[in-house]
């Protein structure tokens, strides 16, 4: 017992543990980890100074508020709809709703390059949304308000696929005992419902969020890519490897992971407050 | 009949109606007010920012009639970047593939330290941009970076031509398979695999009798969303590809060329292309899950 404690797993009759974990462990080292580990080792041969410069030069410090800052407010907009989109799929039977429930994952299965042109095409001056917008004064396409709409449009299905089961799984007897104790549909819904949403909502936002910082695809079609305007981070990041500024892209793309990494962690953390906070 | 009608009035539960007449909702609904308008905010969000785009796609590829549509896909630029577009991903799926199903046996059939890090590293992928997907191939085997020097004296190309490609192709979608497979395999346990073992089985054969049988449904999804992913993946490829018309261009950057040029029509008819591949992904996903009952158990 005690040296079965002290080993680092647990044994076992079926074969293949040895074999499985080293074939596991020797591939995601060869094609993820010594890559990324090969990013910042390149960004820590410019020094500290060089990396600070790059990253706090005016085009980059914008374009990582333009990536950062609209990838927020389009993950807020997709927390929002999205519960409302994995309410509505969960508690309403409707005609049709197993196909609007499919039409979720359009923006998983949907080429990134393809959602690119079509949104364009679609908010363009003389596009469908587009033609309906010019006389209000408003223009979406080659502003800062495209890669707002293409942000939505990628991130939606993170947030209805997080939420949605829990939503799922969430017993009838608690809203039931809230309804019973004479709370009204709106109390239920605010003090009952939403905080045992929350922590799967925060996920849902996360990685809404985390795919739009990145996103690249999607965007550069819509946004105009005006420096200091609508040029995103992963965009000068192309931008400078195609003028061979190697050390500058990898200082952008190093400001980038750590950046969204501690936005990520600090989610979790909230996540995790709020778990504990719900058991208590 | 009348007689029939009559009992089952007398079973409805009248009383408990009465005895509360002001509820008239059930207490996990809201109005149908309320109701309807959710559905109508839903169904409105949906349409405008997700079917909208979808339908564009077939719209403007149409635009110019059949003959332009098809005439889009003999041109040789074209038909090339399907055949790479084709040969990336039947290199990428199977590699991440075989590797899914090795990562999910280890994590799945055994408990050891340090198993959530791994599955967290496997996951690392989906929260890189793609882009810094693409530029940490670059990095490593481009003529600025760490192995370009000897890749150059010996004369092996692989960034800016089809190895980086099928690379960057394998990174985005390295986590695919293995995500699919592990939450399935952790549920279904390790008691049948066990079983197999103590009956005398080799674990070639508990692993295509007993677990391939189980699993197959997920690992096909798995695969379809994978191979989705690895026909349309655009930042990180187009990072590595160099755009060599006709010999470093897949579909996507293809289309990307095309629209750049003002060639719309064009560009949306072979976009058509991927949205139709994404379409048939999503009903086959659709059946699938219907299949798994993943939803409802």
């Amino acid at each position: 017992m005690t040296t079965a404690r002290l080993t680092w797993r647990q044994p076992s009759v079926i074969p293949g543990f040895g074999i499985t974990l080293g074939v596991t462990v020797t591939w995601l080292s060869l094609i993820v980890l010594i890559p990324l580990a090969g990013l910042f080792l390149k960004s820590a041969t410019l020094g500290w100074g060089k990396f600070f410069e790059a990253i706090t030069s005016p085009r980059v410090l914008a374009a990582l508020e333009i990536s950062f800052g609209i990838a927020l407010a389009a993950a807020t907009v997709n927390a929002v709809f999205g519960l409302i989109v994995a309410w509505v799929l969960v508690r309403y039977d409707f005609p049709g709703r197993r196909v609007v429930d499919a039409i979720v994952d359009i923006p998983f299965a949907l080429p990134t390059a393809v959602a690119g042109i079509a949104l364009t095409a679609l908010y363009a001056e003389n596009g469908w949304i587009g033609g309906l917008l010019e006389p209000l004064g408003i223009r979406v396409s080659f502003t800062p308000l495209g890669i707002f709409v293409a942000l939505i449009f990628i991130g939606l299905p993170f947030v209805v696929r997080t939420v949605q089961p829990v939503l799922e799984d969430l017993e009838p007897e608690i809203e039931e005992a809230a309804a019973s104790l004479g709370a009204t549909r709106r109390q239920t819904f605010l003090r009952v419902i939403l905080p045992t949403l929350f922590p799967a909502l925060a996920t849902g936002y996360a990685l809404a969020f985390s795919r739009a910082v990145g996103e690249y695809g999607s965007v550069i079609f819509i946004a105009g890519n005006m420096p200091l305007v609508s040029e995103i981070a992963p965009l000068l990041i192309v931008i400078r490897l195609n003028e061979f500024a190697y050390a500058e892209a990898t200082a952008i793309a190093v400001a980038m992971l750590i950046a969204s990494f501690a936005l990520l962690l600090a989610i979790n953390l909230l996540q995790r407050w709020a778990r504990s906070r719900g058991r208590g | 009949m009348l007689v029939e009608a009559q009992t089952s009035d007398m079973l409805l539960p009248i009383p408990v109606a009465a005895a509360r007449p002001q509820a008239a909702l059930a207490p996990r609904e809201e109005s149908p007010a309320v109701r309807l308008a959710l559905t109508a905010v839903a169904l409105a969000f949906l349409g405008l920012f997700i079917v909208l785009p979808l339908v564009v796609v077939f719209s403007e590829a149409l635009q110019k009639g059949a003959a332009f549509y098809f005439s889009a896909f003999a041109e040789p630029a074209a038909t090339a970047a399907i055949r790479l577009t084709l040969l990336t991903a039947a290199i990428a799926v199977p590699v991440n593939l075989v590797f899914g199903v090795t990562a999910a046996w280890a994590i799945t059939k055994f408990e050891f330290r340090g198993k959530s890090f791994l599955i967290t590293l496997i996951d690392l992928p989906f929260s890189v941009s793609p882009v810094i997907s693409g530029l940490v191939f670059v990095l490593l085997f481009g003529l600025q970076g760490w192995l370009g020097p000897w890749l150059a004296e010996n004369d092996i190309k692989i960034v800016f031509a089809v190895p980086g490609i099928v690379l960057a192709t394998i990174f985005v979608t390295f986590p695919f398979v293995a995500r699919e497979l592990i939450p399935l395999m952790q549920e279904q346990g390790t008691a049948e695999e066990e079983a197999a073992i103590v009956l005398g089985a080799s674990g070639w054969q508990t692993f295509w009798r007993v677990t391939l049988p189980n699993i197959k449904w997920g690992l096909l999804y798995g695969v379809l969303l994978c191979n989705a992913r690895a026909m349309g993946e655009f930042g990180a490829v187009s990072v590595v590809s160099g755009h060599i018309r006709g010999l470093t261009n897949t579909m996507p950057l293809h289309i990307e060329i095309l629209y750049n040029e003002y060639n719309f029509a064009a560009a949306f008819a072979v976009a058509s292309l991927l949205a139709l591949l994404a379409l048939v992904t999503l009903v086959a996903k659709s059946l699938l899950e219907l299949r798994l009952d993943r939803r409802k158990p």
